[in-house]
């Protein structure tokens, strides 16, 4: 009875992880029939061939880099990125600081330019401002950035100095004329771009390109949500010219700080000059020609209404702040798009010749592991090495789909030294196995039957495999989670590996070895099946009792034989008991 | 059955035993010479090199040249002159990887000069602009590595102990197992220390992956001590030293198996790393794990079981149980 249960265990077992096999394999099928995944696992640049550029913060030292900047600056590169046509770039954080930009192939000098430097910045007027067609406000009340050029909401973009009176020449109604005379100029807007403009889809913005235009050109383009589509006019101060800019509470012209929160720009010289001769003229208009667009990377980041004209170079933005979009608006203004400043920790250029021969090398020297893992498997334990090939190639096929569809699914690449984590792990996985044997071993030599052997040995074995698996595992996250660089790509393979390791031996080799036990060859000992009880020192003496091998001291002779006794089950004691004659004949 | 067999048999009845445990000072005193060595000597031939990743520079890879064939003097000037059209006065370091690929290292370059290096270095080995790899390393980029490394080392560390002291049952477990890992990871960095090898992020990964070996080693060593001694309970007839000693002895088959297993697949990266793609990050992981496997099967059977009897040798308890063995033993044989 126990027998069959225990055979019936070891089926469903077995029938569990096909199933499991199949999932990961409908998994997969899936995204490849639906999501454009891939049979294979995607290939990071070292094995691929491309372009690595790994960007560092340019930071204080003391200073941390929050995750909320990383993320930010992540954001804006991505958009970058994609803004060059570039298709399967990844950009990710690594170590909790850096960004790594992969590119396929070898990217043009205006990709690579464009994701080193950094943001750019430019400060035009406004033309035309509309809601977008796509535009989802409404809801959001007080969140939309509307609300900073809205007349009621704006505070006003004041100055040190409010005597300065508009010097030009009020103009409400500006006549459109053949050559645009100042940047405010309503002829810059053209019919082909007024019918541009008419037609824009603020949520194609990427993707037509749109959103770039010459210094000297007028630029069609949206709010950074897309909430409000532009026509502005042409660069009048570029991002450079700000020297400084911090967030902080407004304090009202009587010097009392109010609880409201607003961006102070600093300019250096030129741009002082420029952003008066700006305001100058802005201050006059009306609507939203009034106002000025900050642009950030082609889009709009800000269009405060001038309150006032700027003569010394240091003017205010005040809206609907809160300290953190004041600190947002800030820092973008500072560093230009990045809310933290980066540099180039880092670039490297595989060619895919290279990748190709580093995977096959990593391919080859795998399958010679597992060759030469087998052959031990062999030598040492005859047609148990069959068992270890069978749950090598189980966990290999496990792995692969694992990996696979984690590349499908939330984009994991392997990298050569994830492939040199998976070589190394046939180890790990045999290591498991060898513990096993030598389990079942040693309660073979201690007489038991085979059957009783592998149930007894796995309860053992059992308990070692898991927590060196355990100690594996934590081992792999710690550098997964901390390391930075190719060490991520090693500690990842480790880990799924460990984990698959202990999936196998659970569900495929134990229950394979516990079918085995009751086959006649192996179950009967076979010198070649590896669990011969005679080769292993243990000589049938009848119920349970067993001599201990010639040529040993009588000292230990009696300890070995009293520690079989030691091991005996109350029944077998008894039983040995009761033969206690036939023992003392020998 | 092999020999391997009848040894294990032997170990695991006693009838043949290697005295782990008693000759212990001896082991402390090789593994303190390597430990002296390991530091002494690195320190004597002047620290660590560090390679480009560390250090910062610029690093070309030129892939299936015939050059090589001529011999690496020559490959070396065509790659010195190419990048002296570029870079007058500049002094990279060569050399020739795998059979047909050439590495060169230079200061740091503009990406303007990374370009016209490339193309320089095509034109003299004739091959495609393709099929030069160049990369650039910040200088503070090392600086990272290091500083990440050390802290996953730190935090590895507290994990493992806890996990070790709470499966266990006892810190002084978790103690020993972590003295042996220090000694593997002073001994493996002190091998890339005395031989002068490069110390690359790939061969980090590989010292950072010894943690997770040398304790793997010695939890299987440990689960043995800790079920032969359990079982001891108060009838014992060995002394807490015998146990420990026994529990090694049984286990000797089992890590050497479990060692050479694992050994097998880094061998064969190592191999392959070396010989098909010189040095590099397959070369690099491989290296540092295989002499720390190696060194951490000795460590768990050398160091860490007998530096645990040493731990617990003063305990009451286990003082207790050393005093009665003597009169068991005389017993059996008398009865025999």
């Amino acid at each position: 009875m126990a027998r069959s249960t225990a055979e019936r265990k070891a089926i469903r077992s077995l029938v569990w992880l096909l199933v499991i096999i199949i999932a990961l394999i409908a998994a997969n099928g899936a995204s490849v029939l639906f999501n454009n995944g891939q049979w294979t696992p995607k290939l990071a640049l070292d094995l691929e061939g491309g372009t690595q550029i790994i960007l560092s913060p340019q930071i204080a030292s003391g200073e941390e880099v929050t995750q909320e900047q990383l993320d930010q600056a992540v954001a804006i590169i991505r958009q970058r990125v994609d803004a060059g046509g570039v298709s399967e770039a990844e950009i990710n954080t690594q170590g909790g600081q850096n960004i790594v930009v992969s590119i396929p192939g070898e990217p043009d000098d205006e990709t690579l330019e464009r994701i080193q430097s950094s943001a750019k910045l430019e400060f035009r007027a406004v033309l035309i401002a509309d809601l977008a067609s796509n535009s989802v406000i409404g809801d959001e009340g007080a969140t939309d950035p509307e609300a900073e050029s809205d007349p009621e909401a704006t505070d006003g973009a004041s100055t040190d100095d409010p005597s300065a009176v508009p010097s030009d020449e009020p103009s409400a109604e500006p006549t459109p004329s053949a050559s645009p005379t100042d940047a405010s100029d309503l002829a810059w807007i053209t019919p082909e771009r007024q019918e541009l403009f008419d037609s824009f889809d603020c949520a194609s913005l990427d993707v037509v390109g749109a959103n770039v235009a010459p210094v000297d050109e007028p630029l069609v383009t949206c709010e950074q949500d897309s909430s409000i589509k532009y026509i502005l006019g042409p660069v009048e101060v570029a991002g450079e010219r700000i020297a400084d800019a911090r967030s902080g509470l407004i304090a009202s012209s009587t010097g009392v700080t109010t609880n409201e929160w607003g961006v102070f720009i600093e300019f250096d010289a030129d741009g002082t000059q420029q952003f008066r001769t700006v305001t100058e003229r802005l201050v006059s208009r009306v609507g939203v020609q009034n106002q000025f667009a900050i642009v950030l990377d082609g889009r709009v980041i800000s269009a405060p209404r001038t309150i006032s004209a700027i003569t010394d170079g240091r003017p205010q933005i005040s809206g609907n702040f809160t300290e953190e979009s004041a600190q947002v608006l800030a820092d973008q203004l500072k560093f230009g798009a990045l809310p933290i400043g980066f540099e180039v920790q880092s670039s490297e250029n595989i060619s895919a010749t290279l990748g190709v021969s580093q995977l096959q090398s990593g391919i080859i020297a795998g399958i010679i592991g597992l060759i030469l893992v087998a052959l031990y498997g062999f030598f040492q334990y005859r047609a148990l090495g069959g068992v270890v090939v069978a749950s090598l190639v189980v966990a290999a096929i496990v792995t692969y789909l694992i990996i696979t569809y984690l590349s499908n699914q939330q984009g994991y690449r392997l990298s050569l030294a994830g492939v040199a984590g998976l070589v190394i792990s046939i180890g790990v996985i045999a290591d498991s196995f060898i513990v096993y044997f030598e389990r079942i071993r040693d309660e073979l030599r201690d007489g038991r039957s085979v059957d009783g052997a592998v149930m007894a040995g796995w309860k053992r074995a059992f308990r070692t495999i898991l927590i060196s698996d355990v100690i594996n595992f934590i081992a792999a996250v710690v550098l997964f989670v901390l390391a930075v660089g190719n060490v991520r790509g090693f500690a990842f393979t480790l880990g799924i590996t460990t984990v698959v390791d202990l999936i196998i031996v659970i569900m495929f080799t134990h229950p394979l070895m516990v079918l085995l036990g009751r086959t006649s060859f192996f179950g009967g000992g076979h010198p070649l099946s590896g669990l011969d009880p005679k080769a292993l020192g243990a000589v049938y003496r009848g119920r349970a009792q067993f001599r201990a091998p010639a040529g040993v001291s009588s000292v230990k002779v009696a300890s070995s034989s009293r520690e079989a006794q030691r091991r005996q089950t109350i029944a077998e004691r008894k039983a040995a008991e009761a033969n206690g004659e036939r023992k003392d004949e020998r | 059955m092999s020999r391997l067999t009848q040894f294990g048999n032997d170990l695991y009845t006693g009838a043949r035993s290697f005295d782990f445990v008693g000759k212990r000072r001896i082991w402390y005193a090789i593994a303190a010479l390597f430990v002296i060595l390991a530091i002494g000597l690195t320190a004597l031939r002047g620290g660590f090199v560090f390679g480009i990743e560390f250090r910062g520079g610029s690093e070309f890879r030129v892939q299936g040249t015939t050059a090589v064939e001529q011999g690496s003097a020559a490959a070396t000037a065509i790659a010195v002159d190419a990048v002296n059209t570029v870079v007058a006065g500049s002094n990279p370091r060569v050399s020739i990887v795998g059979g047909d690929s050439v590495r060169v290292q230079t200061e740091q370059l503009t990406p303007a000069e990374t370009d016209e290096v490339r193309a320089a270095l095509a034109e003299a080995y004739g091959v495609s602009e393709s099929e030069v790899s160049s990369s650039f390393i910040g200088a503070t980029w090392g600086a990272d590595i290091t500083r990440q490394a050390i802290l996953a080392l730190v935090v590895f560390l507290v994990l493992a102990s806890l996990v070790m002291a709470v499966y266990f049952r006892t810190w002084k477990m978790a103690a020993a197992a972590i003295v042996a890992l220090f000694h593997d990871l002073i001994v493996t960095t002190g091998v890339y220390g005395v031989l002068g090898l490069e110390i690359t992020p790939a061969a980090v990964i590989g010292f950072l992956t010894i943690l997770g070996y040398s304790l793997y080693d010695t939890v299987v060593v440990f689960d043995k001590v800790r079920e032969n001694t359990s079982e001891d309970g108060a009838e014992s007839r060995r002394t807490f030293a015998q146990s420990v000693n026994l529990a090694v002895n049984q286990t000797l088959v089992r890590s050497i198996n479990t060692s050479i297993v694992a050994v097998l697949p880094t061998a064969a990266i190592l191999f392959i790393g070396s010989l098909l793609l010189g040095a590099g990050t397959l070369r690099d992981i491989a290296l540092a794990l295989f002499i720390g496997t190696i060194v951490g099967t000795y460590s768990s059977i050398f160091l860490a079981a007998p530096l645990y009897v040493h731990l617990r040798e003063n305990e009451p308890e286990v003082k207790k149980q050393g005093t009665r063995p003597r009169v068991v033993r005389t017993e059996s044989g008398a009865v025999r």
